[in-house]
């Protein structure tokens, strides 16, 4: 894939901070391995493909460098399927109160 | 080295704060640890009126002070004879970004524009950056959000990826990075470049913010009532909540109001681990951040913290995932708030603790939280699942962070795990040991300031101290 997207674009960049050898001493194992990972969002500010070396103009109007990595990339996060464990709490709760006379009224 | 490297970034760190910050902490030292903190606080020049001040014009503050009745009724079905007191809520979700960091936000925004800084940088994944973002654009600041956002797989926090979205929502730059300390070598690098203000989460500014909200509950609850709280639970991370709270009740007259600090139990989770980062459910008001800075605040991204959370703490209770989980479903169902769910450590705590007061006294619970996408018990368990998690109903004290979360199938299998705040004190003072070069260096200002810090009396304090030399040296 080598389609170029347009100058203007809202896009992400990705890039390498540290990689594993250069970690912070007191990281653990597991994070040592692997390298410290940044993504940006902001506007291509030339024509680029994804994958390759782009540069873009952040919402602060800071210009960056990186690999461009997604263009108008999707807010993923939501809520899921209900959870069961969750779903009868309310029940149990208003039948414990209207089963059990409660001392003050207040 | 290259000018930019991890290693000469670090060694630039005390001037790129105090070009970024605009305080010389320097100037506050007053023994070898002691440093002159109510100086530090008051050279700011905010008083409480001014601060509401600021915050009124921001819309920020004058939050509803809500009575639970409904939980306060379970909560007395499951008490002794005469006992169940009822239980207020401060309900900051009400607040422009959704939370109580928006009193902390809406002070250091205002001190970053009076000193003419062209923007502001924030590290931070929870509320706060939501909050900074929020007040910056009101200010017309520009604004830089770091976040540690993702895992090693690309896994992002369902909670720090919505407030990535609410950041941006707000105009923001949003760096999102993968798991690690090193972020604050990000951060710093960023100070350097662009000559923004630190809006640190632990500037005088930002813990002086929250003072209204201690205020406030008290004035509120003293108009409606008649009294002061008998005791104000407060979630627990890095400090802020729990100083600016308790400093604002003071302020307001409540010197007898008990200050209990919350947090939710994630022992045996790294924090900077990228194996255990989407093995937690909760991303703030936990005690990965509240033992370690209850025990050493200066471990913050100033050189002097203004949280001091010991200072102020009569009692430190931790609470497990899966009860937190189960009170935010009550606290929908039974009151008709749907909030939190790390802001809900406190009412999980709150609603056991007014189980062992009586009737006539009154608990608050100083905060909420909005919720949505993300930030929500739906998402976080699902993330859970997702990582190999059990989930189940049950004794929430067989709970295993990283391992299990365990939801109680009744409320009286809520509880609070007392944390024993003499062997957090004697952690402080081994951790103010073991910054120093020599031990043997501490003068008398040293000893009254470390009293100060840990509630002791100096003798005590002296005592503890030649006990922890003994032991090491």
């Amino acid at each position: 894939m080598t389609e170029k997207i347009g100058k203007g674009a809202w896009v992400e960049i990705h890039n390498i901070v540290l990689q594993p050898g250069e970690r912070a001493p007191q990281v653990p194992d597991d994070t040592a391995r692997v390298p410290l990972e940044m993504g940006v969002k902001g506007f291509l500010a030339e024509p680029a493909a994804v994958g390759e070396e782009a540069e873009i103009v952040t919402a602060a109007g800071r210009r960056l460098r990186g690999r461009l990595s997604a263009v108008n990339p999707p807010y993923r996060h939501g809520f899921g399927p209900p959870v069961p464990e969750l779903l009868l709490i309310g029940q149990e709760l208003r039948r414990l109160l209207a089963e059990r006379e409660p001392r003050d009224e207040s | 080295m290259k000018a930019d490297s991890y290693q000469a970034i670090m060694a630039q760190r005390n001037e790129i704060m105090r070009q970024s910050v605009g305080i010389d902490y320097q100037k506050y030292a007053t023994g070898v640890l002691a440093f002159d903190y109510e100086g530090l606080m008051a050279d700011t020049g905010y008083d409480i009126d001014r601060i509401r001040d600021v915050q009124r014009r921001t819309a920020v503050g004058a939050t509803p002070l809500v009575e639970l009745r409904n939980l306060t009724r379970l909560a007395r079905l499951l008490s002794p004879p005469g006992h169940g007191a009822r239980i207020f809520v401060k309900d900051e979700a009400a607040n422009p970004s959704g939370s109580f960091k928006d009193r902390r936000a809406s002070l250091s925004i205002h001190e970053a524009r009076q000193r003419g800084y062209p923007g502001v940088i924030a590290a931070t994944s929870g509320n706060y950056g939501a909050a900074i973002a929020s007040q910056a654009a009101k200010a017309g600041l520009r604004c830089i959000i770091v976040q540690e956002a993702f895992d090693s797989r690309g896994i992002a926090q369902p909670e720090i990826a919505e407030k990535t979205r609410a950041c941006e929502a707000y105009g923001a730059e949003v760096i999102r990075l993968s798991v690690g300390p090193e972020l604050f070598y990000v951060f710093l690098k960023l100070l350097k470049e662009t000559g923004y203000f630190n809006a640190s989460l632990y500037t005088p500014y930002s813990v002086q913010g929250i003072e209204t909200l201690g205020y406030e509950l008290a004035r509120q609850l003293f108009e409606q009532e008649l009294v002061f709280p008998d005791a104000v639970v407060v979630t627990h991370a890095g400090g802020g909540n729990v100083t600016g709270t308790a400093r604002g009740l003071i302020e307001a007259g409540a010197i007898h109001s008990r200050i209990i600090a919350a947090s939710v139990d994630l022992s045996g989770l790294h924090m900077a681990s990228d194996r255990d980062f989407n093995r937690k459910s909760f991303t703030t008001g936990h005690t990965g951040f509240s033992l370690p800075f209850t025990t050493w605040p200066d471990r913050a991204d100033v050189p002097r913290n203004a949280a001091r959370a010991l200072r102020y703490l009569d009692r430190f209770v931790t609470v497990t995932q899966g009860e937190v989980f189960y009170i935010t479903q009550a606290l929908a169902e039974l009151e008709g708030l749907e909030r939190g769910p790390a802001g809900n450590t406190s009412l999980a705590a709150a609603f056991v603790i007014a189980q062992a007061l009586r009737e006539e006294q009154i608990v608050v619970v100083q905060e909420t939280e909005y919720t949505g996408a993300g930030k929500h018990p739906i998402a976080q368990l699902n993330l859970a699942r997702r990582m190999g998690i059990e989930i189940r109903r049950g004794d929430p004290k067989a709970g295993k962070p990283g391992q299990s979360i365990v939801i109680p199938e009744s409320p009286e299998q809520l509880a609070v795990a007392e944390v024993d705040l003499m062997r957090v004190r004697r952690s402080y003072l081994h951790n103010a040991l073991q910054s120093l070069q020599k031990p043997d260096t501490l003068t008398a200002a040293d000893f009254a300031f470390l009293a100060a810090e840990t509630r002791l009396d100096p003798t005590t304090v002296q005592e503890m101290i030649d006990e922890l030399i003994g032991q090491t040296g």
